[in-house]
């Protein structure tokens, strides 16, 4: 049985960003290039000031990673794809052409064969008719994704690598530093989730994959990619306690640290729950010395109506906690 | 002069027989992803061949090349996710060795040969695959080997695609048993084994296309 609200599953994504484009206007517009076809959302000052272009995307379904977070300070523009889906090429290079100011860019998004595939083909088209130099910072924060840590996938740690490189573009740094920051931020941050269910696709008209009433699992991701437990539902500081031990001791993280929290809604969770999390992540972190600098709590990139969470930890160098504090304003993240 | 063999309107066929299966296996292939990877490959592919269908009465007047370019950017467009480069740099591929036919022109078994290794050596390279990292490429690959192998040893155009077919559904079949090493379904590991890689199972359909529509 699906609860969601849309006309044509077929044109989800068109009216979605209709709409976000229209309540959102004081920040960002629609691309009208040609080659957008209509899947690229622009900062509304984008271009204006001589930085380097920080372009984000991905899948739908993530509100309001990703589309969510273009606006001053953070993301010049988003390339939006189908539900789950990467973008294709044409809007990756049109987005290049919108916010390029002659410093070149940066795509940044999740690490999924797919997106690499597009975002891949949108750098090249970009290099070869325009030359303008893209490079590309690959997310992989999902500890439980791979042993590889250039073969895990992105998550909620999205949110992270962006902010950083946003700031540092917006500092004025050389496409060389808006790349190593990201990157910096990247080697920094590790996430893990549980979902309780799965998200519904309106196309299918059902949920993406069966999950029975009464179950979660462990490591599952955003997109319902299968995780590494499959268990009953227990008791929050349980399942807490499950997620922060591969977390912490995958940088690791140790005493001393000082961290950025981020735990994350998969969309159906609500903040009261959140907020039991938050609590039991809290007094982990004490038992363990490491210090919480700021925590976010609250759906940041989600995955449509999926019940779940997932908790990011961000280890934090006086760069880092610089460009995690900068100021920006977006529709879905501000910070003065 | 080699025989033509199959003709401008075979190719045409393919395209519309192509858009009613990606309608009908929509499910299916949502299904198997759903499994082992995030559900979208049955939907993406539809999504695609609805815009070829769209856009078919006003392209089928070109010659192969030019008619399966337009397909292929469609799906490049609309399809997004791995499917969309990687069958849409197919198409686009697809039609490059006979380039320069007629409108009405059809093509050699021989050309045929070579217009399946130029698709399938695009999704290689695209999608940097080899056969047994389950993906497309374990049924497209041992099946292009064999349709050339069986055109060269002179058989019939569609006695050497039903042996190509038949290669590349044993293809398919070997992705069950394969850890998968690209691809979302590379993280599961272990938990992968058991499940038909969906772009491998589509492939195949594909394959099977080609196939059905070739004149006895």
């Amino acid at each position: 049985m699906i609860k969601r609200l849309y006309n044509n599953p077929y044109d989800i994504v068109e009216e979605m960003i209709e709409g976000y484009v229209n309540a959102h206007k004081d920040y960002v517009h629609k691309s009208e290039m040609e080659e957008a076809q209509g899947r690229v959302v622009v900062a509304n000052d984008a271009g204006k000031k001589d930085k380097v272009g920080v372009i984000i995307g991905g899948g739908s379904g993530h509100e309001p990673m990703f589309t969510g977070y273009v606006g001053k300070g953070f993301a010049d523009a988003s390339v939006i794809g189908n539900i789950n889906t990467s973008p294709s090429p044409e809007p990756a290079y049109a987005a290049v052409k919108e916010v390029d100011t002659g410093k070149g860019c940066v795509y940044i998004y999740g690490n999924y064969a797919g997106d690499v595939m597009n975002f891949d083909m949108g750098a090249e088209k970009a290099d070869e008719e325009d030359d303008i130099q893209v490079e590309t910072v690959l997310v992989t924060d999902d500890v439980v994704s791979s042993e590889n840590i250039e073969d895990r996938r992105g998550i909620a740690g999205d949110f992270f690598v962006m902010k950083a490189a946003g700031a540092k573009a917006d500092q004025g740094g050389s496409l060389e530093e808006v790349v190593a920051a990201a990157n910096k931020a990247n080697d920094n941050t590790r996430t893990m989730g549980v979902a309780m269910g799965s998200a519904t696709l309106p196309t299918k008209g059902d949920v993406i994959f069966d999950l029975p009433d009464g179950d979660m699992e462990i490591g599952m991701g955003i997109h319902g990619e299968p995780g590494v437990r499959r268990g009953k539902i227990e008791e929050a500081d349980k399942v807490v306690d499950e997620i922060m031990e591969p977390i912490l001791a995958d940088l690791p993280f140790e005493k001393g640290d000082e961290v950025y929290v981020m735990v994350n809604s998969l969309g159906a969770t609500p903040l009261i729950d959140l907020h039991v999390c938050y609590k039991r992540v809290k007094e982990i972190l004490d038992e363990k010395g490491i210090d919480v600098h700021k925590a976010l709590v609250g759906p940041y990139v989600c995955s449509m109506d999926m019940p779940g969470m997932s908790i990011t930890l961000v280890k934090l160098d006086d760069e880092l906690k610089e460009l995690l504090d900068y100021p920006c304003d977006t529709p879905y993240y501000t910070q003065v | 002069m080699a025989e033509e063999v199959l003709n401008k309107e075979y190719f045409i066929n393919v395209v519309n027989d192509l858009i009613d299966l990606a309608e009908e296996k929509k499910d299916y292939y949502t299904d198997l992803d759903s499994a082992i990877g995030d559900g979208d490959h049955g939907f993406n592919l539809s999504l695609g061949f609805r815009e070829v269908e769209r856009n078919l009465p006003e392209w089928k007047d070109e010659n192969i090349n030019t008619f399966y370019k337009k397909v292929g950017q469609a799906l490049l467009d609309k399809v997004g996710g791995s499917s969309g480069p990687l069958y849409g740099s197919f198409f686009m591929k697809f039609g490059l060795p006979v380039k320069t036919k007629g409108a009405d022109e059809g093509v050699t078994a021989e050309e045929f040969v070579d217009m399946m290794e130029r698709g399938v050596a695009i999704i290689e390279k695209r999608g940097k695959a080899k056969v047994g990292e389950k993906t497309m490429v374990d049924t497209l690959r041992p099946a292009q080997d064999k349709l050339k192998e069986a055109v060269e040893s002179g058989k019939p155009i569609k006695e050497a695609m039903k042996e190509a077919l038949d290669t590349g559904k044993e293809g398919l079949e070997s992705t069950r048993n394969i850890v998968a090493k690209k691809g979302r379904a590379m993280r599961l590991g272990e938990r992968a084994i058991g499940h038909l890689d969906p772009g491998a199972a589509s492939s195949a359909d594909i394959l099977e296309v080609f196939y059905d529509n070739m004149p006895d």
